[in-house]
Order: C-alpha cells, then structure tokens, then sequence
C-alpha cells in the first residue's frame, strides 16, 4: 500500500516530534531478521538444579545469554543461566506418552511391598525350623 | 513445547481432516483439564483464535509500553523513574514472551511485528489514547494495569500451555505495575489542591477507554460459545468488566475522586454495576484507526524498528569476535 499520509506526526513528547515521523506508512518491513530461539535453564542458586524457564530469540549464544538474562533474572535471585539452541532439544511424542505409564505391576519398585516382618515373626513362631520341616 | 518452540515459518502444518473423532478428543482432553501443547492436534479454528488472540496480547504489551515510556525522562524524582523504567521494560518482556508463545502455533515474531506495523494486527484500543500528564501515566499503570490483570488472570487458567505458562510469568510481574501505579495515584489524591485536581482530570479521561478495555457486550454466539468451550476465552467481556469495577470503583470512590457517569452504581438485587454504555461508535473509530494516537504508535514503532536495523545486523555478524556487551 502507498504512503497515503505524509504529515509529520506532532506528539505531546517532544522527542518525537523532532523525529519528523510521518503517519500513515503501510508499507511492509523490509530486512526482519529472522533469529533462531535459544530454551533458557535458571539457576537461582548455587548448588540447585538449572530449570527451564522460556525461551529467547537470538542469532547466537552470547546474544541468547544477555537477553535470557535480560528475560528471566531481573528479578529473581540467579547464580548462573544455561542457554541451548532449541534445535539441539530431542523430545518425545505426547502421543506416545503411554511410554511413561507405571503398570501395576511395578510394584516390585515400591519398598512398602516387601514385607519380611510377617515371615520372620512366622517363623520364629514355629521354633525357628527349616520351612519344610515344621 | 514452549520451549523448544522454533517453528520453521516455510513449514506447512499437517493438513489432518477435522474428522468428529479428533474434534471430541480434543475437547475431551480439555474438559479433563489437560493443556494443549503445540505438537498437538488441534482444529485449525483453535489454532487460528489463538494465534489472533496472543499475537494481539503481546502487540498491546508492546505499543502499552509507548504512552509511559515517554514519561519517563519526565518522571518526579528518581525512584519513580527507576521503577517506570522498570515497568516498562517488564512490558517489552512480556511482548517477547508472547511472541514466544504465538510463535509455537506457527506464526514467526518477524511476521507479527510486520503485521503490527503495517497495521494488519491490531492492538488493544486503549493505547491508542495520549497521556497527557503526570497523573495520566500514574492512572494507566494502576487502573490499565488493573483491567490487564483481570483479563490475564482468567486466560492464565485457559487451555494452550505455552499461552498459560507465560501468563503466569507476566501476572506475578504486574503485581508491581499496580502497586507502583496505586502509589501515584495515591500520592497525587492525598497531596495538594492542584495534584487533586490533575489526577482527577486524568480520571475522568481514561474512563470512557477503560469502559471500553473488555470490549462490547459479547452475549451468547455460537461462536463465543465454541471459544468458551475450547478455554481459548474464559470469561465474557461483561463479566470481566463487572469484576474490574467491584474490585476498582471502590478503591477510586475511597480517595474521594468521582467518575464520570451518573448512574454508576452497584445494583444490590442483581450485584452488578449499573453503569452507561460508553460510546461503542467512538470504540468502533478508534479500534480501525482514527484514534488521537494510532498514527503515533505505529509511526514510533517503525522508527524503533528501522533504527535498530543496524544493531540486529551487528549482532548477526558471525565474524565478529566479540557480541556479548556485558563482562
Ligand atoms: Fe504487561
Ligand atoms: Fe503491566
């Protein structure tokens, strides 16, 4: 679309009127760059585990470590950032995410199912002999 | 996903058939409560509302930060211009973090942020008014805020994870805008005949745009309906509105100041506001671009935009040895 309105822009800042913007421009930007995103990981202490907290747009890790600290610790306490390219992130499927589903028959990871009390006091009940004895 | 939510802007989405089955497991997984992540499927409706509707967010945080960045060479005193410049930088944040979120549905920040210039996205409406004085900008960051809030707080418990967890981050930071933006105002209501006077101009100013914030009666559509269900909009513009004024027109009326419309009150039968309808037309006219201000917003966002060309190009350069500018 042409400029259709070449009047410069009077603001109640007078910053920006000195700028002579004019109004009206609907012409498309030229020249976005196009930056890769960077998956940022906190650490408020030393010592604790980093967290991922978001992510930032940057064309490389320097750039990726000011701005996720810029983004994610001008507030909280921080020790250190960790930034990685997110290309570089494999993850699984949601759809299969009954990889993950603890069957039942798990139990034998639980400590509360193994039950020696019983069979000892059992057998100190029966005179502490051999099971195919009694 | 958000995180690892690069999403190539040439990649066309899988063109899956909308067929009953996916659409009922889909809600399904909502009505349970599950968030919807963005390798998910999802009805290209759900996916477009959304894009629409974070893209939006993230260009009000952005051009929200134009009305009160320009107060803060103007700021009284240095600790107000400390915590303005702070309040406004947490609004570019909270852009970037939209960005993020939109950008995992499929649609680059490059392109928003052309589609905000060019004018092809819109913005919220208020943004499109001036701050006129030291009291404006003090109103903006408590009652603006405010309504903010309201809307953020409700969208935060919707249906798109990358669109909640950034909600979460941004409503735990507008926790301070309020405060610092109650502050002013408290300041300038508790202070001397001329303060009064400025801060209770600026109220009777912004009213009219804060009626407006939650946008017009949305009474039930199909489409709204469908939305709803969806959890992509959580609460009716009204309702949003009606929270806003029980928690807010107390807090104006308790400092002494008044508004402007005769019949605000609060109906005890229904425990809603009685209130007038603002100037829905004038909403309509601003909203598509004959506001005081939309040319200004816009132009200054160009600027920002064409003048920092050389920056992003500077820290492109893989050349360069050095690109990190802090020790
Ligand atoms: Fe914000
Ligand atoms: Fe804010």
């Amino acid at each position: 679309m042409a400029t259709e309105d070449q009047t410069t822009i009077e603001s109640l800042d007078p910053r920006i009127s000195r700028a002579h913007l004019s109004g009206g421009n609907h012409e498309d930007m030229t020249g976005l760059l196009h930056f890769q995103t960077y998956e940022v990981f906190h650490q408020n202490k030393r010592g604790a585990q980093h967290k991922h907290v978001g992510i930032v747009h940057a064309p490389n890790s320097d750039m990726a470590l000011l701005y996720a600290k810029e983004q994610f610790a001008r507030r909280e306490q921080t020790a250190n950032i960790w930034v990685a390219p997110s290309s570089c992130i494999a993850a699984t499927e949601y759809a299969d995410d009954d990889i993950f589903t603890t069957t039942p028959e798990k139990l034998y990871r639980n400590p509360a199912t193994y039950k020696v009390m019983d069979r000892i006091q059992a057998f100190k009940e029966r005179g502490m002999t051999p099971s195919d004895e009694a | 996903m958000y995180g690892n939510a690069y999403i190539d802007p040439n990649e066309k989405f899988s063109s899956e058939e909308e067929t009953p089955e996916l659409v009922a497991a889909f809600q399904a997984r909502i009505d349970a409560g599950e968030k919807i992540e963005p390798q998910d499927w999802m009805p290209a409706m759900y996916r477009k509302q959304l894009i629409r509707m974070i893209e939006q967010h993230a260009h009000s945080e952005i051009i929200g930060s134009l009305p009160e960045g320009t107060w803060i060479t103007r700021a009284p005193g240095f600790r107000r211009k400390l915590a303005l410049m702070a309040k406004v930088q947490d609004e570019v944040g909270h852009a970037q973090l939209l960005y993020s979120a939109a950008e995992t549905l499929g649609k680059s920040r490059e392109d928003m942020m052309n589609d905000l210039i060019t004018g092809k996205s819109k913005y919220s409406n208020i943004f499109n008014y001036p701050a006129l004085t030291w009291a404006d900008s003090a109103v903006i960051a408590w009652l603006v805020d405010a309504g903010a809030i309201v809307n953020q707080l409700a969208n935060s418990k919707g249906s798109y994870g990358p669109y909640c967890r950034a909600l979460e981050r941004i409503c735990y930071e507008e926790s301070f805008h309020l405060k610092y933006g109650h502050d002013n105002v408290v300041h300038l209501a508790t202070g001397t005949k001329k303060q009064r006077e400025m801060v209770q101009a600026a109220m009777t100013r912004w009213w009219t745009p804060l009626m407006h914030f939650f946008g017009p009666s949305d009474k039930a559509s199909v489409h709204s309906d469908t939305l709803m269900r969806w959890k992509v909009k959580m609460a009716s513009n009204d309702a949003m509105r009606q929270q806003f004024m029980d928690m807010y027109i107390p807090k104006i009326w308790d400092l002494g100041l008044t508004l402007p419309d005769p019949l605000l009150k609060k109906n005890i039968e229904t425990g809603l506001w009685d209130y007038t309808e603002p100037d829905w037309e004038e909403f309509k006219r601003v909203i598509n671009g004959d506001g005081p201000c939309n040319a200004e917003r816009l132009a200054v966002r160009r600027m920002a935009e064409e003048n920092g060309k050389w920056v992003a190009r500077a820290i492109n350069n893989e050349e360069a040895e050095h690109v990190r500018p802090f020790a």
